[in-house]
């Protein structure tokens, strides 16, 4: 098979953003920028679907500045085997992004779309589903197993009651969760051999796509702020304040 | 104006959630339809929301485990009639209505936790680090609903239920395989009114059944818990409280041996009372709770469970 990973190069998830004073948005500047971690996910599982022989090819794709050339090349030597970058300055949004990863599909014919389940910036949770739609491909969603059967890719699904399992006919897109698996670490020699694979690059207006947004940012603020309260010095004391205080148990 | 709430439910009960769909769709200012792709029963339980004029019930069984191919076959067919197509942001709504959003040509806006006006709407970014407020320019609305931001309509409705989807041409794309649901007699995690969720510094299964259950039992709390402790498998994945897991709003959330990172905080964060038990005074959790108790869970807890009576 042949799996196209679409990565995002996000901010740090270990970064606590701040929001602009003039509410414009966040503030991005000097701020360490990362792959989103669902993608880091989806990369180590398609390397390893390849290391099983499932997999014969797997192909990066990211839409964004510049300098997500970084994060291609971390999917590259995790052990991906080349690299498309689209290039767009400023917010590309989901719909379009979706539309910009049919046109790869069109181009590389893909077996399968692994990616993130969600953005951590934007925390929207719905590329890889719309690609699917674009596609008319099955879908499945939020993996935390994903198993070749025959002509069939068996997923196994985190849903809010538990676990799930569906058997999607390919081509199919399917998108990460958590639990897939526990991404590796690239070794300083496969960095070295990454820089040599290839790594295209095409500017996301040669597509013919329209990125216009459909939606406006007017404004982004803080979330209201929770007050620390009262440290309470025994178990006795907590109980006596939710009852009496709080008045919630 | 009129707007399509799609219900959300277990093949057995309409979720809460549905309901508090169901008042943000009201915010919009006209009509709310409720759509339910599954049994008689809960069509019946959707027309007696609050607010629900209408109820459109398809009953096929090719709905019945919500897949996302044939549900988006579904809507996209009603969505003719519809200003605005809302659903709860559960795993159901969250994996078929991107699907619909795109084959209507339409870029969805995720878990929304407020209505500003039939086109404008809240949303959190940044693990809720941020709320940006956004503008739809689409002729069509496509949203889903973080539920825990609106509270359930009041009052009783008593809305006609019509059937719909018959001769819906259904992609056959996707099977269902098999199913491994939680089962719990504790009240479930999103609709509870107490949370009391553990952390990695639980260390096991046998912990959480020895010191966390014992006292969600008593003061009838669902169980929740941190990615930690749900990745060291302690609990089952569903029970994970977060950025990207599941978003709660209880009168009063008990973390235990839970540090606070951004991610966890994202989903409890609008509680209405903190409770934090840790044994690191530093811990960030403190920075939100109402009342924090520095103490060794593993003493705390059997004093708590004692303190609060028989
Ligand atoms: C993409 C991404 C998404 C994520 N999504 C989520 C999410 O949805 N939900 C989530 O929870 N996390 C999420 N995380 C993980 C998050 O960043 C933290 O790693 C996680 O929340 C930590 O869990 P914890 O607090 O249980 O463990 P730790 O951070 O290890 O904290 C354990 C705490 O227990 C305390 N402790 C230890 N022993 C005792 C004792 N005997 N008595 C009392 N206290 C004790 C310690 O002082 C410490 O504060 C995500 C991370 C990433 C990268
Ligand atoms: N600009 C982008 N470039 C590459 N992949 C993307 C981009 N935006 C989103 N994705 C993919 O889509 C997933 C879900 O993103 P979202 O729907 O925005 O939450 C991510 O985890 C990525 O795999």
């Amino acid at each position: 098979m042949k799996v196209l990973v679409p990565v995002k190069r996000v901010v740090d998830y270990n970064v606590k953003v701040r929001v602009k004073p003039d509410q414009s948005g966040v503030d991005l500047a000097n701020v360490k920028m990362s792959m989103n971690p669902f993608d880091e996910i989806a990369v180590e599982e398609a390397v390893r679907l390849k290391e099983a022989g499932t997999v014969e090819e797997i192909v990066v794709v990211s839409i964004g500045p510049e300098k997500a050339q970084d994060q291609i090349r971390q999917a590259l030597a995790m052990g991906a085997d080349r690299g498309l970058l689209i290039t767009a300055e400023g917010e590309v949004e989901s719909l379009a992004v979706a539309k910009l990863l049919k046109a790869v599909c069109e181009e590389e014919k893909p077996d399968v779309v692994l990616l993130g389940k969600q953005a951590i910036d934007d925390d929207r949770n719905q590329t890889g589903q719309m690609l699917a739609a674009l596609m008319g491909w099955s879908q499945g969603t939020f993996a935390s197993k994903v198993e070749k059967d025959g002509d069939k890719l068996h997923v196994t699904r985190e849903v809010d009651g538990g676990l799930q399992t569906i058997a999607l006919s390919l081509p199919a897109v399917v998108t990460t969760d958590l639990r897939l698996n526990e991404p590796r670490y690239a070794s300083l020699p496969n960095i070295m051999k990454a820089k040599k694979k290839p790594l295209d690059k095409k500017a996301a207006s040669e597509f013919g796509v329209d990125l216009t947004p459909r939606l406006e940012t007017l404004k982004v603020t803080e979330p209201p702020k929770r007050e620390a309260g009262i440290k309470v010095e025994s178990v006795e004391e907590l109980v006596d304040k939710l009852k009496n205080e709080a008045g919630v148990l | 104006m009129t707007a399509l709430v799609i219900a959300e439910h277990d093949g057995e009960h309409l979720s809460d959630a549905t309901a508090k769909t169901v008042t943000a769709a009201t915010k919009l200012g006209g009509d709310v339809h409720v759509l339910v792709a599954g049994p008689d029963a809960i069509a019946q339980a959707a027309s007696k929301l609050g607010g629900v004029t209408k109820v459109l019930h398809a009953g096929d069984d090719a709905y019945a485990k919500q897949l996302a191919e044939p549900m988006a076959a579904l809507i996209v067919g009603l969505a003719g009639d519809y200003d605005a197509i809302l659903a709860p942001a559960g795993t159901d709504g969250k994996n078929f209505l991107p699907r619909v959003a795109a084959l209507l040509d339409v870029m969805q806006i995720s878990a929304i936790t407020g209505v500003e006006g039939p086109d404008t709407f809240l949303r959190p970014i940044y693990a809720g680090n941020a709320v940006a407020t956004v503008k739809s320019s689409d002729a069509k609305k496509v949203i889903t609903v973080q539920a825990t931001a609106f509270e359930a309509p009041s009052g009783e409705g008593s809305a006609p239920v019509e059937p719909v989807g018959e001769g819906v041409e259904l992609p056959s794309v996707s099977d269902f395989v098999a199913e491994e649901l939680t089962h719990s007699d504790r009240p479930e995690l999103q609709g509870a009114k107490i949370v009391i969720s553990g952390g990695r510094a639980l260390g096991s299964t046998e912990n959480f059944e020895e010191y966390i259950f014992p006292i969600a039992d008593k003061i009838g709390a669902a169980v929740g818990a941190s990615r930690a402790a749900v990745d060291a498998g302690y609990v089952p994945n569903d029970y994970q409280v977060g950025q990207t897991g599941k978003v709660v709003a209880p009168d009063l959330y008990i973390a235990v041996g839970i540090s606070g990172a951004i991610q966890h905080l994202a989903g409890m964060k609008d509680s209405k009372v903190i409770v934090a038990i840790n044994k690191d005074e530093e811990a960030p959790i403190f920075s939100v709770a109402d009342y924090g108790l520095v103490a060794d869970l593993f003493e705390a807890l059997p004093k708590l469970k004692d303190a609060l009576g028989a």
